[in-house]
């Protein structure tokens, strides 16, 4: 296992690699100058601004700059939010995202799987139309609207009680985290929930679910200890990118609840073309991916200890 | 056994679930605090660099230049006590009570190096061109002439002397900007790379300082004990714990009664201001919004039959009363704003700009004309640059059905994010753009200016002695009346000559908590403004 | 004692008396099961032929309909759906105004005499009143509900611009619900007078030149038809915001979408599964470096090289870029498809009947594709039905930014985008496109269901 864990952060390091430097070739390759201002500069200036940016340098030496201020732990200073490092944002706003998307994944996990099992169980009939109708409004409506939505609810409800029971936006406390994580987690559980189903449904006309039941066993137990514990694969799988997806595509929830998480600087950066940060950020997330579906992979054997990751089939 | 578990888990999950901190009100007259929300995080908050209007907005309350803007939009007093405005130069004469946040006095130095520090090559400020008036200012920033060389000097520790290579008679004004703003050198120098990084890393000498500065999410500022006019100063402070873009969610913030002032109400957020009877109200920001020809030679827009096709059928009342529909914005004829002083009057009184009719025939005739000139039968699809903001793509699509439907031609609608368009538009790479322009200082010649051939803000490369001619006379004279006349006939030529054809003046429509009072609006010199601004119980 | 001593006499067969019952039924191919079980399943027939009709609504109508997705009538912007208008028709002719003198006075008194010039109108609302004594200019404002003071005026209008100008003209937006207009005058020092209040409730107006262009009225009839009524095409699903036909853009837009929001899915669903299913059923090192590959496209940023590929592509600016679009999402969206299939695969080769396959002498490309292949379809067909409503804001987003389709082609998605913006005023512009991706998504769900449910031999009713 140990061994294993290692070769998998050596080759986790070596996609980081690739990563770095298929970001750098793609960003230098779009057209657009990150260093333009809508007023105009006169060429010296833009020369000054481009030496302080280092832009000035042919881009093989830029990126060999890069890549050994990287090994460092160096990402730059950011080419639109003057004065401020890319490791200072990144630590600063990393934690808000991860909070709140490691809150999403929860309460979007624990929801999927169990409104998941609750259609699988009570197939073809009402629940299961309900839930079904459910996910299907919220993969097709845009997380914008859930988001206003969610903060016009907790106006409402604010007024109907008279004092401020939930925040309407902000960050700081538990309480200003509920509605946020529910809609960031909406859509990822909405397809978790259709996950669960079909794998539930496979596994419950398995062999061995009958055979227990056969056998005598309580319902409930079988629910948890085998029909839930072998239709959850899918739903691991999917929680490894989930986590980074989540964290990243908060951009919206972020906006609308003023929340200071690191998706808003991302996509800014893009539409930016702030150099650094976009280098800095999907490094960083880049290495956090990396992690995690490694952690999912770990974890598959725990699930279902069938699975042996690494061995060699055919 | 179970139960009682539940049930004091329950509790405690219901206390955590409520723990919420104690939310600020918008307004505490005890504590004499506003609570507001940002836009967005100043991205600089140095003030030999700054750019932006929000970071601008910050440096408004925490500095203060020689003169400053009284509640009613005149320049009085500030640092300086009194001034002189010669034609060849100025002296300004500071008070002797000046002082930084920190205790140690502001003497004349302090601008001296802020200045020269503007221009230095190596800061790269963007708002150099604003100091160009100063002696050897431009061959500085050219990186020919040494700093030191600059034409101001500290004449005594409280004593300005400053000369000018043309006249200029808006300078005051000018002093007000926060480019001009004093920078202390020995605080400058012992923070280095880090100056203004933080809250910590700045020193202030206006009515407030910054005493907390979360990036990204929030902002408090306090009262500054030093500032030499604190008794007119009502408020203790400015706290602004909440940042987005999200003119939603401020509004709704407001709704909440947790920040004091929500600006730009957009379509959604009017209806329900209106349902809830709030007192809405507006105020012309100073941006001017106009359509921008590509006038290079190998561009059909350098046609004027072509520019006059387009003037004629564009229906200004049509674009901004139904498309843009946004109340407080006007159609706009001029590239001069309405608010902007004449000699005497208002300066759209005494020169009243002309207004394009529209007439479908009379702009297919000059459509012909143009063809016949250019020598085609018929002319090549034209591309609108356009930003991706919502408002960018309305326009962008209202613009590209109106000249299909009236003149036959045609319009790729070019859709780009915000750098990529500044690039596009310095390289020349548009026939049309929608672009805008706000004032850097309350004088005409910040729009004026915009369209001589020399001016790299001049993206359509517009290129006309004769407008060049009337631009230097405004520069250079101090005297009112030629200067008015001279603006008057620019304002000619930019409609004969259809250099742009001007689309709207935007206004911005906002909330305010009713017992806040004195909140400055305005659309030079920081905006919105609290120092003079007053709780009411 | 009887001893049986059978013969091979007794052991001749006996003479077949009559057929005997046929138990069995013919022997089907697998897939051929399947094919029968989907028929059968009525959600999925009714999903299938949902899809089918929304193909049709897409593609065939504009053969069948004369449909414009982009001309803009600016008269009925964000209308509600409606049959046909009535429309009074009103002469545009540019209003000087009124004026009067103006004496001076200490204090202001209150506007009298406010009223509304003519009949009130969409086109304009124009107001006069008599002149206040001291008074600078006057201050209109606007209101939905009876202003009941001075701070609750409504919408602030604007300000009359001229010297001694007693009358304004309302453009903005305007309606045909009850406005309540506001006047106060303002001092020379900024003092406000008491305001006058008027209730006007607008009709419906068009102006002569447009009516002519729309081929309403005729040109030489002009002067005669102002004042009568015409009356304007229905618009059965309203209009948006620069009043174009939401129902000709929602079938403009499905071209658009549907394209985009089934094909891209079906491509890198299809390349996700080959590739995770190899990886899986291989194993060992080739399976490490295919999902490390795969983590590495989805880390890379998606903007980015979604740009990248536009620019490579020579896709012009202005122009819509289809192309590059599906390939970017095919290309960037294929690895959450593999890596669920590969686990799946993984999980499924352990199970034993692939070890008994395998013994029985199955080679790997029918074990792939016998075994293992229907097995993992029930996780694929959710990513697919995933895949559908991802792929279609993707390119609503990517359109907005200027990636996609470029103005004025529509797509339900970036109908969505618009829509949100008036969504709590005109809700009617976001309810319909988000009503399309709905009804496909649903289809789609209930079908990838029914096809799961036909294709997993172990579920059988």
């Amino acid at each position: 296992m140990k061994t294993y864990i290692l070769k998998r952060l050596l080759s986790g390091l070596i996609t980081i690699w690739f990563i770095a430097t298929a970001t750098f070739v793609g960003m230098h390759m779009v057209p657009g100058d990150p260093l333009a201002n809508p007023k105009a500069t006169s060429p010296e200036i833009q020369k000054n601004l481009e030496a302080r940016y280092g832009l000035d340098k042919p881009l093989v030496t830029q990126y060999v700059i890069y890549l050994g201020n990287m090994l460092r732990g160096d990402f730059g200073i950011s080419f639109t939010q003057k004065n401020r490092r890319v490791n200072d944002i990144i630590r600063e706003h990393f934690p808000v995202s991860a909070t709140l998307g490691v809150l999403a994944l929860l309460i979007a996990a624990g929801g999927g799987v169990i409104w998941g099992a609750v259609t699988a169980v009570y197939r073809d009939r009402w629940p299961d139309a309900v839930i079904m109708l459910l996910v299907v409004v919220a993969v097709s409506v845009p997380s914008f609207v859930f988001a206003m939505l969610g903060q016009l609810a907790i106006l409402k409800l604010n007024e109907l009680m008279g004092f401020s029971l939930l925040p309407v936006a902000g960050w700081g406390s538990l309480s200003h985290m509920w509605v946020p994580a529910l809609v960031l987690g909406l859509g990822t559980m909405a397809y978790l929930t259709r996950l669960m189903r079909s794998s539930m449904l496979e596994v419950t006309n398995a062999d061995y679910i009958r055979t227990a039941r056969a056998k005598g066993l309580p319902g409930l137990r079988i629910f948890f200890k085998h029909q839930l514990r072998n239709a959850i694969l899918p739903v691991v799988t999917v929680l490894g990118p989930a986590i980074a997806a989540i964290t990243t595509g908060g951009f919206v929830v972020e906006l609308v609840f003023a929340i200071p998480g690191l998706g808003r600087y991302f996509v800014q950066a893009v539409q930016q073309l702030d150099y650094t940060v976009i280098m800095g950020t999907t490094v960083f997330y880049g290495a956090f991916l990396v992690l995690m579906v490694l952690a999912v992979d770990i974890l598959y054997g725990f699930v279902d200890p069938r699975i042996r990751v690494g061995k060699r089939g055919g | 056994m179970v139960k009682k578990l539940s049930r004091w888990w329950g509790g405690l999950l219901l206390f955590w679930l409520l723990g919420s901190p104690v939310l600020a009100a918008a307004l505490d007259w005890q504590g004499r605090k506003v609570t507001l929300a940002m836009t967005s995080e100043p991205p600089d908050l140095n003030s030999t660099t700054s750019t932006d209007a929000v970071s601008i907005m910050v440096l408004n309350h925490v500095m203060e230049g020689l003169l400053t803007y009284d509640p009613d939009g005149n320049l009085v007093a500030g640092v300086a006590e009194r001034w002189q405005l010669r034609e060849d130069g100025a002296r300004f004469w500071l008070r002797k009570d000046a002082r930084w946040s920190d205790g140690r006095p502001l003497t004349a130095h302090d601008f001296v190096f802020a200045w020269r520090q503007v221009l230095a090559p190596a800061t790269a400020s963007q708002y150099a061109f604003i100091l160009f008036p100063l002696a050897n200012a431009q061959a500085i920033n050219e990186g020919q002439l040494p700093p030191e060389r600059l034409g101001v000097q500290a004449l005594d520790r409280y004593t300005l002397e400053v000369r000018f290579s043309r006249p200029c008679p808006y300078f005051p004004g000018l002093t007000a900007f926060a480019t001009l703003y004093p920078v202390n050198e020995a605080f400058y120098r012992s923070r280095g790379e880090r100056y203004a990084a933080d809250a910590g890393d700045l020193l202030y000498n206006g009515p407030f300082r910054l005493t907390q500065w979360v990036h990204g999410a929030s902002l408090k500022m306090e009262k500054n004990q030093h500032y030499w006019n604190r008794e007119q100063v009502w408020l203790n402070e400015i706290d602004v714990p909440y940042i987005t873009e999200d003119g939603n969610a401020r509004f709704n913030l407001f709704r909440d009664n947790h920040i004091a002032l929500a600006d730009n109400l957009g379509e959604q957020t009017l209806g329900g201001a209106l349902r809830e009877r709030m007192q809405i109200k507006s105020f012309l920001d100073g941006g001017i919004f106009y359509l921008e020809f590509n006038h290079r030679p190998d561009r059909v827009t350098r046609n004027l039959h072509l520019r006059k096709a387009i003037q004629a059928v564009f229906n200004a009342n049509d674009f901004v009363y139904k498309v843009l529909g946004s109340p407080g914005t006007y159609p706009a004829y001029t590239l001069f704003p309405r608010w902007m002083k004449g000699e005497r009057d208002l300066f759209k009184r005494e020169y009243p700009p002309r207004k394009p009719t529209v007439d479908i025939q009379r702009a297919r005739d000059y459509l012909a004309a143009a063809k016949r000139e250019l020598g085609v039968d018929s002319l090549p699809a034209l591309t609108l640059l356009a930003d991706d903001s919502a408002g960018g793509n309305r326009s962008a699509e209202f613009l590209q059905t109106l000249f299909k439907q009236t003149l036959g031609l045609e319009i790729k609608v070019d859709v780009q994010i915000f750098k990529q368009r500044i690039a596009k538009m310095t390289s020349g790479d548009f026939d049309l753009v929608m672009a805008g322009w706000g004032p850097d200082y309350n004088d005409l010649l910040t729009y004026a200016d915009l369209f001589m051939s020399v001016n790299l803000n001049n993206r359509g490369r517009y290129s006309s002695q004769v407008y060049d001619h009337w631009v230097e006379v405004a520069q250079n004279t101090v005297d009112v009346k030629s200067r008015m006349r001279a603006f008057g006939q620019l304002q000619q030529i930019l409609f004969d000559d259809v250099v742009i054809l001007p689309m709207y003046e935007r206004g911005k429509v906002y909330v305010q908590h009713p017992n806040l009072r004195g909140v400055i609006r305005r659309a030079v010199g920081g905006d919105p403004n609290f120092n003079y601004a007053v709780i009411e119980p | 004692m009887n001893l049986f001593r059978p013969t091979p006499e007794d052991l001749l067969p006996l003479a077949k008396t009559a057929a005997a019952e046929v138990v069995v039924r013919p022997s089907l191919s697998y897939w051929q099961n399947a094919w029968r079980r989907l028929k059968r399943n009525r959600r999925a027939v009714v999903s299938l032929y949902t899809v089918l009709l929304l193909l049709l609504f897409s593609y065939a109508a504009p053969l069948l309909f004369a449909l414009d997705s982009s001309s803009q009538d600016l008269t009925q912007l964000s209308q509600a759906p409606s049959l046909e208008r009535r429309s009074r028709v009103v002469d545009p002719m540019p209003w000087v105004g009124r004026f009067a003198a103006h004496s001076p006075a200490e204090r202001l008194a209150v506007v009298e005499n406010l009223q509304v010039v003519g009949e009130p109108h969409t086109e304009f609302v124009r107001l006069i009143w008599s002149p206040v004594a001291g008074a600078s200019y006057y201050r209109v404002w606007r209101h939905i509900l009876q202003p009941s003071g001075a701070t609750d005026l409504g919408l602030p209008l604007g300000d009359t611009e001229s010297v001694d100008q007693v009358s304004f003209e309302d453009l903005l937006k305007l309606e045909t619900v009850t406005y309540y207009y506001s006047v106060e005058a303002v001092g020379p020092d900024g003092q406000v007078s008491p305001y006058s209040t008027v209730k006007v409730h607008p009709r419906h107006g068009i102006s002569v030149e447009d009516a002519i262009s729309r081929g309403l009225i005729k040109a030489e009839q002009r002067e005669r038809a102002i004042g009568t009524e015409v009356t304007l095409k229905p618009h059965l699903l309203g209009t948006d915001y620069l009043g174009r036909d939401m129902l000709a853009r929602l079938v403009r837009g499905g071209q658009t979408s549907l394209f985009i929001g089934v094909v891209a899915p079906l491509l890198f669903v299809s390349l996700g599964v080959v590739y995770g299913g190899l990886a899986g059923y291989l194993g060992g090192r080739i399976d490490e470096v295919m999902m490390r590959f795969a983590d590495f496209v989805i880390a890379l940023p998606f903007l980015l090289f979604m740009i990248l590929f536009r620019v490579a592509m020579g896709i012009g600016p202005g122009e819509s870029g289809i192309v590059p679009m599906l390939l970017a999402l095919v290309l960037l969206g294929w690895p959450s498809a593999a890596r669920l299939v590969r686990g799946q695969v993984l999980q499924l080769r352990e199970q034993p009947f692939v070890e008994a396959a395998r013994l029985m002498g199955a080679g790997s490309t029918y074990l792939i594709f016998r075994h293992m292949l229907p097995n993992v379809m029930g996780v694929v067909l959710v990513s697919l039905t995933f895949a559908i409503p991802s792929a279609i804001f993707t390119e609503a987003f990517l359109s907005f930014i200027g990636m996609g389709v470029a103005p004025p082609t529509p797509s339900w998605g970036s109908m969505c985008n618009d829509g949100v913006k008036s969504f709590m005023s005109h809700p009617h512009e976001l309810l319909f496109p988000a009503l399309m991706i709905s009804i496909t998504v649903l289809a789609f769900n209930l079908l990838g269901d029914g096809l799961r449910d036909a294709l997993d031999a172990k579920i059988d009713k």
